[in-house]
C-alpha cells in the first residue's frame, strides 16, 4: 500500500484498479485483500482491554461527553417509527438535555428512508441543509437490516432516501455475498450505491457501508471487508446494524479504526468509523474515543470522521453531563424518554 | 611353540573415531594383580576439548530425530551389546578381577539397564512433560527437551562399575537427545573400550557418545568449565575433587549432578536431571 | 488541550498506611535488625516511604533457627488438608487487600497502577490459590507414598515484581511443607512488609514464613547459611553464580532464575498490529525491568520499515509518568543505580553506532525515569544486543530465513524467553523446537501463570517456578529404583 499516492480524484473504480496494479477482478480483490496482515484475535482483544481501563475524569471527561453527544447518530429503526416518534427523536437531537440550553446537538439523526421527510420537517432551520451548525438526516437503505434484496431494489430504496432529503445513507454489504467469496459483487454494489446517492446539486450524500461484523464472524473478515469498503469508496465504515448481535464491540473497532488509520498512512485519505448498537453508557462511549484517539488518531475525534449509532447512549451521555455540570448524581428522570 | 597373542592398542573415541592423545601420552593400565593389561590413551584436555566439539556437532541431529529412532538406535546396541557378552566378561574379568559370574552378572544387569533406558525414549516426554491449564486463552504445553552436551564422569569403584557404571551414566543422557563426552573410570577403562567399538559399529550417530579414558584430575577442570558444555554428571567423579568441579561449573551456570544429590542410578529423575523444560503458550480464538 | 493529554487520574494512596519504619519478621512477630535501618524511597517523586530494617547474619541466623523450630514441630507434622486452608486464606486476604497491595506496591517500585491493579496482585493471589490445591495433593504430584519437602528454604527475590516474586517462592514452598526465610530486595521491600501482616492475619503459625529485610551481606547470609536445605534465587545471572559457587559441594538444593535477553522474532506474515503490540508488552512492560522481557527484536528484513514504522507511531501513544495516575503506561525506573546502568547502556548503543530513536514523552522532573526506546541498525556484536539492560530499550535486528532467525535468537548465553509472530502453524513449531529458551510466547508475550512453569535455558538459570515443576522443585527427589525388576 505504500506505493499508492493519493487517489480521492479518481472513481472508486479506477482507484481500486491502481490499488489491485492495474486489474480488478474477482481474483485480484482475492488476493489483495488476503494479503492483508492477519489478526491475532487473542491480541487484538486484548487491546482492547486497554480502552477498557483508561479512566477519563475532569477536564477530559467534560470534553468527552460534549464531544460524544456530538457525534451521536440518533437512531430510532422500528417498524412501529411514525411522525410523531421521528419529530420527538429529531427535537431530542436538537435540544438533548432539556435542563440545560448548553448541551450539544447531535451528528445526525438516523432513521428508514420514509421518515427522512419527517425528520426534515421537525428539524426545520435546525437542518444542516440551513445551518451548517445542524443536524444531518441518515437513512438506512439497501434493503436494511439484511440486504437480502436485488440490486434495483437498493439501488431505488438508496434514490429514495437521497430524493427526500437524506444527507447520509446507511447501506448494507451483502455478507452472503462477502462469505461465500463474492468480493466483487459486494464491491460493485457498493460502487453502484455511491452513485446513486448522487444528488441533482452534483455532490453526494455521505456513504455509510454497514459490515454486519457480527455476522462476519472473524475479524479477519472484518480486516478485509473494512478495506473492501473504504476501497469501494465508503466514506465512513460502520460496524452493524444495530439488529444482529454482537453489535459493535471494541475488538472489532479496533480492526475497523486500524483500517482507516491505515488506508490513511497508505493514500492520506481520511476514512470515518461508526460503531452501533450495544453503546449504551457514556463510560462505553468514553472508551471508545481513547480508542479513535490512540489508534487513528485525534483527528478522527470529530463528527465528520466518528458517529455513535445509538439511541439510548444519549441519555447517559446527558446524565453524565449533569452530574459533571451540577456536581452531583442525576436520575433517569432528569433526561428525557424518547 | 605357543602363539603369541596380537595385543590391542587402546586410543579415545571421539566423533566417531579412534584417535590417540593428542598428547601422545598413554596410562599403562593393570590388572588387579597389578600385571600389565594394556597401555591406554591418556586424554588431555586438548581431548576433551575435540570430544567437546564433535558432541556439540552431533547433538542438534541426535535431538531431532524422532523419538522412536532414538529408541530404536539404543534398543540396537542392546542387541550388539549381547552379542559381544563373552568379550565383555572376559575385560571385566581381567580389570576388576572379579569372578566369571559376577562379570557375567555385571554385563547382564548393564544390557538390561541399556534396555530399561532406550525404551524411555518415546516415553519420557509424556511423563515429564504437561498441558498447562491456564486461566486464559492459551494453548499451554511444557515439554521436556535436552540439555545439549553433557560431559559426565563415569563411577570409579573398585568392583562392579567398569561398564555397569559406564552404562547408566551414558544411557539417560542420550536417551532424550543429549551428546555425552564420558569419562571412563580411570583405572578400568577396557570394558568401555570395547563399549566403544560396540557403538562404532552401531547406527549411533558419530559424535553422539563419546570416550575418553585416562586419570581425570588434570583435564576434568576444563570440561567443568568450558562454556559449550551444558550440564555436568559428577555422580561418578569420586575420584576426583568433584566439589571443586561443581563450583568451577558455577561460572556458566551448568546443571550438575553431584554424589551429594540423591539420584537413581537408574531412573526417571537421572534422565530428567538432563533435560530442560520448554513451555510454549499460543494465543487461542476461532475468530 | 489534546484529549489524549487524559486528566490526572491518580488512585488514591489514602488506603496505604505505612509504618514509619519496619523490622524483621520473625517468628510471626516484628522485631528490630540488628543492623543500619535503611530508607526506603519512592521512585517517582524520591520521596522517602518507611524505613526498613537491615537482619545481620545474626538476625539469619535467628530467623533459620525459628524456621527450623517451625518446619520441625509444627509444619512437617500439619496434614497437607490443614496447609491448604492456611494457603487458601492468604489467597483470600490478598483479594481482599488487593487495592492497597496495589497501591503499596507502585509506590514502593514505580510502576503504573494499571499493572500492579492488573497484573502483579491478581497473580499473587492466583499463586497461592493454585498452591494450595497441591498442599494435600503431594502423594498424586511426586507418586510416592511419602513426599518430603526440603525443610527450611532459603528465597532471595528481585526488585522488578516485588510480591508477585515472593508469591512465586513463598506458595509452593509452603505447599510442599517447607518453612522459609525470604529477603526481599532492598528497594523494594515495602509489600513483603504488608504480606507478613497478611501471614497473621491468616494464622500462619510463627516462622512458617520468616522475612528478613536488608541488601547483598543479607542475602548472602541467607543462602550460605547451614541450616539452609534449598535455595531459590531470582535475581541477577552474577549474583546466581556466586550462590552456585557457594553452594559446591554441599547437599543443598538450588533453583536459579536469572537473566535473559529474549528475541522476540516477527515473521513477515505475522498478525502486524497485534505483534506490535506483543513487542510493547515484551519491552516496555514494567519499564523493561523483566527477566524475561522481549529485549532484542529479531524481524524479517521485508517487513522491518513497516513494522518498525508501526512499533514508533504506536509507542508515541504511551503515557509514561505518575505510576498511581490510572492512565499511566510507562512509570518510573526503580532506583538510581539502575537509570544509571540503562542509561550508559544506552550511550553504548549510540557509541558502537546503532540507531537511537527515543519516544518524545515529557519526563517528570523528579524521580528516576527513561523514555521509551528503541534502536535500530543493531548488530550481534553491539552490547545493547548481547548485555541484558533491564530497560525500556529495544535492539532491532533482522533476519532474512527462519534458520537466520532461530541462529540469531539463540545468539547468547541466556535462554530464559523468546517470542515467534506468524501465522504459519507448522513454521511455528518447528521454531519453537529450536529455541533455546525455556518460555516461548507465540503471538503473545509476557503471559505468566501459576500452572505454566516458567524458568530458563543455560545462564538463564535452572528450575522452574510455577506448575508442577515448581511444585516439585520444593520436594526432595523420589529416589525409587528403576522398575520391572
Amino acid at each position: 500500500m505504500s506505493a499508492l499516492t493519493p487517489s480521492s480524484a479518481l472513481s472508486p473504480t479506477s482507484r481500486a484498479t491502481a490499488v489491485l496494479g492495474g486489474e480488478l477482478s474477482e481474483v485480484a480483490l482475492r488476493r489483495y485483500l488476503a494479503g492483508l496482515p492477519a489478526v491475532d484475535t487473542v491480541g487484538a482483544t486484548q487491546r482492547a482491554a486497554h480502552f477498557q481501563s483508561r479512566s477519563i475524569k475532569t477536564e477530559s471527561k467534560i470534553w468527552g461527553l460534549d464531544t460524544a453527544i456530538s457525534m451521536v447518530d440518533l437512531t430510532t429503526l422500528e417498524g412501529a417509527d411514525t411522525p410523531g416518534k421521528v419529530h420527538t427523536l429529531a427535537h431530542k437531537a436538537l435540544f438533548t438535555d432539556p435542563q440545560d440550553s448548553q448541551s450539544p446537538r447531535v451528528a445526525a439523526v438516523c432513521v428508514y428512508g420514509d421518515r427522512v421527510g419527517d425528520v426534515i420537517e421537525a428539524l426545520g432551520s435546525a437542518h444542516v441543509s440551513k445551518d451548517p451548525q445542524g443536524v444531518a438526516v441518515a437513512a438506512v437503505a439497501t434493503a436494511f437490516p439484511s440486504g437480502r434484496a436485488s440490486m434495483r431494489v437498493k439501488i431505488a430504496d438508496t434514490e429514495d432516501a437521497v430524493a427526500a432529503g437524506a444527507d447520509e445513507i446507511d447501506m448494507v454489504i451483502d455478507r452472503g455475498a462477502f462469505l461465500s467469496g463474492r468480493l466483487g459483487e459486494v464491491f460493485d454494489q457498493i460502487v453502484r450505491v455511491k452513485e446513486a446517492t448522487k444528488k441533482p446539486d452534483g455532490t453526494h450524500a455521505h456513504l455509510k457501508v454497514i459490515l454486519e461484523t457480527g455476522e462476519l464472524a472473524t475479524l479477519d473478515n472484518v480486516r478485509r471487508a473494512s478495506q473492501l469498503a473504504i476501497l469501494a469508496g465508503a466514506d465512513f465504515i460502520k460496524t452493524s446494524t444495530g439488529k444482529v448481535s454482537p453489535a459493535a464491540t471494541l475488538p472489532v473497532s479496533v480492526v475497523m479504526l486500524e483500517a482507516v488509520r491505515d488506508w490513511h498512512a497508505a493514500t492520506g485519505e481520511y476514512v470515518g468509523f461508526k460503531p452501533a448498537g450495544g453503546i449504551r453508557t457514556a463510560k462505553d462511549a468514553l472508551r471508545y474515543l481513547s480508542a479513535v484517539a490512540e489508534i487513528a488518531g485525534e483527528a478522527w475525534l470529530s463528527p465528520d470522521l466518528f458517529r455513535f449509532g445509538a439511541s439510548s447512549l444519549l441519555n447517559d451521555l446527558v446524565l453524565q453531563r449533569q452530574k459533571m455540570t451540577t456536581g452531583h448524581y442525576s436520575g433517569p428522570d432528569y433526561v428525557s424518554v424518547d | 611353540m605357543t602363539r603369541l597373542d596380537v595385543k590391542k592398542t587402546y586410543k579415545l573415541y571421539i566423533g566417531g573415531a579412534f584417535p590417540r592423545s593428542e598428547s601422545g601420552h598413554t596410562l599403562q593400565v593393570n590388572t588387579h594383580k597389578d600385571e600389565h593389561l594394556a597401555n591406554v590413551a591418556q586424554a588431555s584436555r586438548k581431548d576433551a576439548r575435540d570430544a567437546v566439539v564433535a558432541a556439540r556437532g552431533a547433538q542438534r541431529g541426535w535431538a531431532g530425530a524422532t523419538s522412536y529412532n532414538r529408541g530404536q538406535v539404543l534398543y540396537r546396541i542392546a542387541e550388539m551389546l549381547e552379542g559381544r557378552r563373552e568379550q565383555f566378561v572376559e575385560d571385566i574379568r581381567a580389570c576388576e578381577g572379579v569372578s566369571q559370574r559376577q562379570a557375567s552378572s555385571q554385563v547382564d544387569q548393564a544390557i538390561d539397564a541399556w534396555v530399561w533406558y532406550a525404551g524411555w525414549a518415546d516415553k519420557y516426554a509424556q511423563l515429564v512433560g504437561n498441558a498447562n491449564p491456564v486461566a486464559g486463552p492459551y494453548f499451554n504445553l511444557s515439554v521436556p527437551e535436552p540439555t545439549g552436551v553433557v560431559a559426565a564422569f563415569a563411577p570409579a569403584e573398585a568392583k562392579n562399575t567398569s561398564l555397569l557404571g559406564l552404562v547408566r551414566t551414558v544411557a539417560p543422557i542420550v536417551v532424550s537427545g543429549n551428546a555425552v563426552v564420558v569419562w571412563t573410570h580411570p583405572r578400568q577403562p577396557i570394558p568401555a573400550m570395547t563399549f566403544a567399538e560396540v557403538l562404532h559399529t552401531s547406527d549411533v550417530p558419530a559424535g553422539v557418545v563419546n570416550i575418553l579414558t585416562g586419570l581425570r584430575e588434570s583435564a576434568a577442570p576444563w570440561l567443568a568449565s568450558h562454556a559449550d558444555v551444558g550440564a555436568l554428571d559428577l555422580m561418578g567423579a569420586t575420584d576426583v575433587d568433584w566439589a571443586a568441579l561443581e563450583a568451577e561449573a558455577s561460572a556458566t551456570l551448568k546443571r550438575v549432578l553431584t554424589p551429594a544429590k540423591s539420584v537413581g542410578e537408574e531412573s526417571l529423575a537421572r534422565i530428567r536431571a538432563f533435560t530442560e523444560m520448554k513451555t510454549i503458550w499460543h494465543t487461542k480464538a476461532l475468530g | 488541550m489534546s484529549f489524549l493529554d487524559y486528566s490526572a487520574a491518580p488512585e488514591s494512596t489514602g488506603i496505604v498506611s505505612l509504618a514509619s519504619e519496619y523490622g524483621l519478621f520473625i517468628n510471626g512477630d516484628f522485631r528490630p535488625g540488628r543492623g543500619q535501618v535503611f530508607e526506603s524511597i519512592a521512585p517517582a517523586t524520591e520521596e522517602v516511604l518507611t524505613r526498613f530494617a537491615e537482619a545481620t547474619p545474626e538476625d539469619v541466623d535467628v530467623a533459620v533457627a525459628q524456621a527450623r523450630t517451625a518446619f520441625d514441630k509444627v509444619w512437617s507434622k500439619m496434614p497437607g488438608r490443614e496447609r491448604a486452608k492456611y494457603l487458601f486464606r492468604i489467597a483470600r486476604i490478598v483479594q481482599e487487600r488487593s487495592r492497597e497491595l496495589a497501591v503499596a506496591e507502585t509506590m514502593d517500585n514505580g510502576k503504573p497502577i494499571k499493572e500492579t491493579r492488573d497484573v502483579d496482585i491478581p497473580l499473587v493471589a492466583a499463586w497461592f490459590f493454585y498452591y494450595a490445591g497441591w498442599a494435600d495433593k503431594l502423594e498424586e504430584a511426586t507418586g510416592s507414598d511419602t513426599p518430603t519437602p526440603w525443610g527450611v528454604v532459603g528465597q532471595v527475590i528481585p526488585w522488578n515484581f516485588p510480591l508477585m516474586m515472593l508469591s512465586w517462592k513463598i506458595a509452593p514452598a509452603l505447599a510442599a511443607g517447607n518453612t522459609v526465610v525470604l529477603k526481599p530486595a532492598e528497594t523494594t521491600s515495602l509489600t513483603a512488609m504488608l504480606f507478613a501482616e497478611i501471614c497473621q492475619q491468616a494464622g500462619l503459625p510463627p516462622g512458617v514464613v520468616n522475612i528478613v529485610t536488608g541488601a547483598g551481606a543479607t542475602g548472602r547470609a541467607l543462602v550460605s547459611h547451614p541450616g539452609i536445605d534449598k535455595v531459590a534465587f531470582t535475581g541477577s545471572t552474577g549474583v546466581g553464580r556466586e550462590i552456585a559457587k557457594g553452594l559446591a559441594g554441599r547437599s543443598t538444593a538450588l533453583t536459579l532464575e536469572l537473566g535473559g535477553k529474549g528475541a522476540n522474532i516477527v515473521f513477515e506474515d505475522a498478525a502486524m498490529d497485534e505483534a506490535v503490540e506483543g513487542i510493547i508488552s515484551g519491552i516496555f512492560f514494567n519499564q523493561g525491568h523483566v527477566c524475561c522481557a522481549g529485549s532484542r527484536l529479531l524481524v524479517q528484513e521485508n517487513v522491518h520499515d513497516e513494522l518498525v514504522s508501526r512499533l514508533t507511531r504506536r509507542i508515541q501513544t504511551l503515557r509514561l509518568g505518575d505510576p498511581l495516575d490510572k492512565n499511566t503506561d510507562i512509570g518510573a525506573i526503580n532506583s538510581r543505580a539502575q537509570l544509571d546502568t540503562i542509561t550508559a547502556l544506552t550511550q553504548s548503543g549510540v557509541d558502537e553506532g546503532a540507531g537511537l530513536w527515543q519516544s518524545d514523552c515529557v519526563l517528570p522532573e523528579r524521580g528516576f525515569w527513561f523514555p521509551p526506546t528503541v534502536f535500530t541498525d543493531v548488530s550481534t556484536s553491539h552490547r545493547i544486543a548481547q548485555d541484558e539492560i533491564f530497560g525500556p530499550v529495544l535492539s532491532v535486528l533482522t533476519f532474512r530465513t527462519p534458520d537466520e532467525a532461530v541462529a540469531k535468537a539463540n545468539n547468547t548465553p541466556y535462554g530464559l524467553s523468546a517470542g515467534v509472530w506468524t501465522e504459519k502453524a507448522s513454521r511455528m513449531l518447528a521454531i519453537v523446537d529450536q529455541l533455546k529458551a525455556g518460555v516461548v510466547w507465540s503471538n503473545t508475550f509476557n503471559k505468566f501463570d501459576p500452572a505454566s512453569p516458567f524458568g530458563g535455558y543455560k545462564e538463564s538459570g535452572y528450575g522452574r517456578e510455577g506448575g508442577l515443576p515448581g511444585l516439585l522443585s520444593y520436594l526432595r527427589p523420589h529416589s525409587s529404583s528403576a522398575g520391572g525388576k
